[in-house]
């Protein structure tokens, strides 16, 4: 297991997380984990479904207290639940909104909550931010995912968080939202917030994350930033295309760590031209370059799946084609 | 080394709960349901009430029902009662039935706590919030309803043995009435607030208030022995017909909101004591279905049983029945000459007073073929009274006593037809069957043999 990449000394910590255990009965739902997520960056907590992420991230928003190990959350320590600290936000299980209440009201609701001046809350802006003014006074009844997502982005953001913590922010958004989405949280993270977000889809964490903390089965598997993440993929599956699949082939053999993959991929389009290739990023070069020598144009040589997401699908011991 | 930052000053910030308390409410009142209901609750009594009343076939079976014609105030009570037995638990049901099950459903426990931090608050913010929507509905029962006393007429009640009681005593009666029956109403609320923990967004949650208060109505009609009866909470919706007997009974009353209040105590304090101990980071776990029988049923179980055991203890009648021939012959004997004097007003005759009367009734069971004691139909009964003014000479009416197990009777006068017979009489509110012809009564079931 990766241990959590030591931040320098000026670099201050929004969690700090050592052998986080959490039961659910008989159920070891979190085994000994440790989290590290410095303020100013976007951290990504990333596993199979059951992994414990959300789990982890209720214990981040002090949902409930860690039956082991130690937590602090914005330097203060976390020892009973809901003792959080004042400037932690955020969702799990999706935002938690009122379908009867228009989202100005939801806002409004729980500006007063947390003792907010419902007046000075900021609620315009952050609707602004999220871009959901034009629907502010419709009932959320009739808002789609995406929308909701969004709004309860937006309910984060009315407390101006030093810790972001969300489950799945970008699930449901079109690629519209999912930038605008992208936007606030860079946003946030270069004003100096921390984002914790958990995500199942590696593209996502990819484009927003500098740090990824992949959890399997309770436990961690990894820590530490993305590129180095990605730097453990190995051997990635790749598609190729050429003018000249045969002479493509016959090269592709000749070349020393370049692995001809005869089982369709899945998800590939079918096509008698594209070749699958398994190599690291070094043998690729010399592939290219021999394919290149031997007059064989290359039309397309892409990653069946990113290199993230194939160290993810790695660390969490899935084969690729049970994605 | 790793550095960390100053811990915020704030993380024990307390929200008033007045702010959660608010936050139910706009969320309660967002409800579309709940809005019907409200208006509902304030239109339609005043309008039942008041189109009842110009019907020429009166609700006779409800207790009061026969005098809707009479006064306004007879109104508000034929729908206390019928309320008490449907409309409340019902009304329980869909506010603190799924006060807390609502956050189930729409997934938002998790965004309520984050916000609020404190189960204690979120509790007591929605045990308020529910309890004002419930009052607010009741209220509109009420008041409602005794509008309908405007609309029919301001005039001076009958009571249960056959008394008359003045406008205004009538209304301060109405309202203690009301008063009282909130006591069980509180009961089911609670009965509600636990359903709503314990059992998350099952339906039965919601349903729990309305089966349960059914099921304790359902109760009452059987033949059970009074401390059974009255240690249900639902014997409240019922006890304050006590108010208009004179005496009143007050005992039984004031046992019935004892009890009422004591179930409302036990059933929420369960439900507060389970909500603390949810855990909300577990998605699977959105009830406490298997604890609501260890932890939810068995408490009130236990009270029930002991509030049987202090009554059967401390009033030997409440071991039996609570009806027996003595009470039923005191209780008609009054009533009787009540209406006796009601009726000689309404016939234009010369006034005569209780006292001179001295009726006295005579009532068996069954033909004196089984014990009198206890509900039944077979009761009859002969009246006994002095004719006034025609020297020693005696008159006598017999009548056939319904008597139910909640110690309600209705007197069917049975012969002769001049004095208990079917027959108008000129009334201030127009013309109304003989008060001697079907009246109704009510026996105390915890008072000592009569």
């Amino acid at each position: 297991m990766d241990t959590p990449m030591p931040e320098s000394m000026d670099t201050p910590l929004a969690v700090r997380a050592r052998g986080i255990t959490r039961f659910f009965g008989d159920v070891v739902a979190l085994d000994g984990v440790d989290l590290d997520v410095a303020l100013g960056r976007i951290h990504g907590v990333v596993g199979p479904n059951g992994a414990g992420k959300t789990t982890l991230l209720g214990l981040l928003l002090g949902l409930a207290v860690a039956d082991g190990g130690s937590l602090e959350i914005l330097g203060a320590p976390v020892r009973r639940a809901l003792a959080a600290a004042d400037g932690v936000a955020g969702f799990v299980d999706g935002p938690g909104l009122y379908p009867s209440l228009t989202a100005r009201r939801n806002l409004a609701a729980l500006a007063a909550l947390r003792g907010q001046d419902r007046d000075a809350a900021g609620i315009d802006e952050v609707l602004s931010e999220v871009g959901l003014t034009d629907v502010a006074d419709d009932r959320v009844r009739g808002f789609s995912l995406g929308m909701r997502q969004r709004l309860g982005l937006a309910a984060a953001l009315l407390t101006r968080p030093r810790l972001l913590v969300l489950d799945e922010p970008v699930n449901g958004l079109d690629p519209a939202g999912k930038n605008h989405v992208h936007r606030v949280l860079t946003g946030l993270a270069a004003d100096g917030a921390a984002v914790v977000l958990s995500s199942h889809r590696m593209d996502d964490v990819d484009a927003l994350c500098s740090e990824v903390t992949i959890v399997s089965r309770g436990r961690v598997s990894f820590s530490g930033p993305v590129d180095k993440l990605r730097a453990e993929s190995g051997e990635v599956a790749y598609r190729l295309v050429t003018q000249d699949s045969g002479a493509a082939r016959e090269v592709v053999l000749a070349t020393t760590g370049v692995h001809l993959d005869d089982r369709p991929a899945v998800g590939q389009r079918a096509s008698g031209d594209a070749l699958v290739i398994r190599a690291a990023v070094e043998a690729l070069d010399e592939l290219v370059a021999r394919l290149v020598a031997a007059g064989v144009a290359v039309r397309e040589l892409a990653p069946v799946v990113s290199p993230l997401e194939a160290a993810f699908l790695a660390l969490t011991e899935q084969p690729e084609d049970d994605r | 080394m790793t550095a960390t930052i100053a811990a915020p000053a704030t993380a024990d910030r307390r929200i008033p709960v007045s702010r959660g308390y608010r936050f139910e409410l706009v969320k309660l009142l967002s409800q579309w349901r709940l809005r019907i209901l409200i208006l509902a609750c304030w239109i339609v009594p005043a309008a039942l009430v008041s189109e009842v009343s110009k019907q020429s076939t009166l609700p006779a079976d409800t207790l009061f029902g026969r005098w809707m014609h009479a006064t306004g105030w007879a109104g508000s009570l034929v729908v206390l009662g019928f309320a008490g037995t449907y409309v409340l638990p019902l009304l329980t049901s869909l506010v603190a039935g799924d006060v807390f099950a609502a956050e189930d459903r729409l997934g938002t426990w998790r965004h309520l706590l984050v916000a609020i931090r404190s189960p204690q608050r979120i509790f007591a913010a929605k045990a308020l919030a529910s309890l004002t929507v419930i009052a607010l509905l009741v209220a509109g029962l009420a008041i409602s309803s005794a509008a309908g006393a405007l609309v029919v007429g301001n005039r001076p009640l009958i009571g249960l043995d056959g008394q008359t009681i003045a406008p205004a005593d009538a209304a301060v009666k109405v309202l203690i009435a009301w008063l009282c029956a909130f006591a069980p109403t509180l009961a089911l609320a609670g009965i509600g607030l636990l359903g709503s923990v314990t059992l998350g967004r099952s339906p039965m949650g919601l349903l729990l208030p309305a089966v349960a208060g059914l099921g304790m109505a359902g109760a009452q009609i059987l033949p059970l022995p009074v401390a059974v009866r009255v240690a249900l909470p639902s014997y409240g919706f019922i006890a304050w017909r006590g108010l208009f007997t004179s005496p009143a009974q007050v005992g039984p009353l004031l046992v019935a909101v004892v009890v009422s209040l004591l179930w409302a105590a036990v059933a929420t304090g369960l439900a507060y004591w389970l909500f603390l101990r949810r855990d909300f980071t577990n998605v699977t776990a959105d009830g406490l279905v298997r604890r609501t029988l260890t932890v939810g049923v068995l408490p009130l179980a236990v009270v029930f049983g002991l509030t049987i055991g202090v009554l059967s203890l401390s009033a030997p009648e409440a071991r039996g029945s609570g009806i027996d021939q003595g009470k039923l012959q005191q209780s008609l004997t009054t009533t009787y000459a009540n209406l006796y004097v009601l009726q000689t007003k309404q016939l234009h005759r010369p006034n005569v007073s209780e006292a001179q009367l001295r009726a006295s009734a005579f009532c068996d069971n069954g033909g004196g073929l089984v014990a009198s004691t206890g509900p039944g139909n077979g009761w009859r009964c002969t009246v006994t009274w002095h004719l006034p003014g025609v020297g020693n000479a005696v008159g006598q009416a017999v009548y056939q006593l319904d008597v139910t197990p909640d110690g309600r009777y209705v007197a069917d006068g049975d012969g002769p037809i001049q004095v208990n017979g079917y027959f108008l009489v000129r009334t201030p509110a127009g013309d109304a069957a003989n008060p001697l012809w079907q009246f109704d009564g009510t026996v105390d079931l915890l008072a000592t043999k009569g």
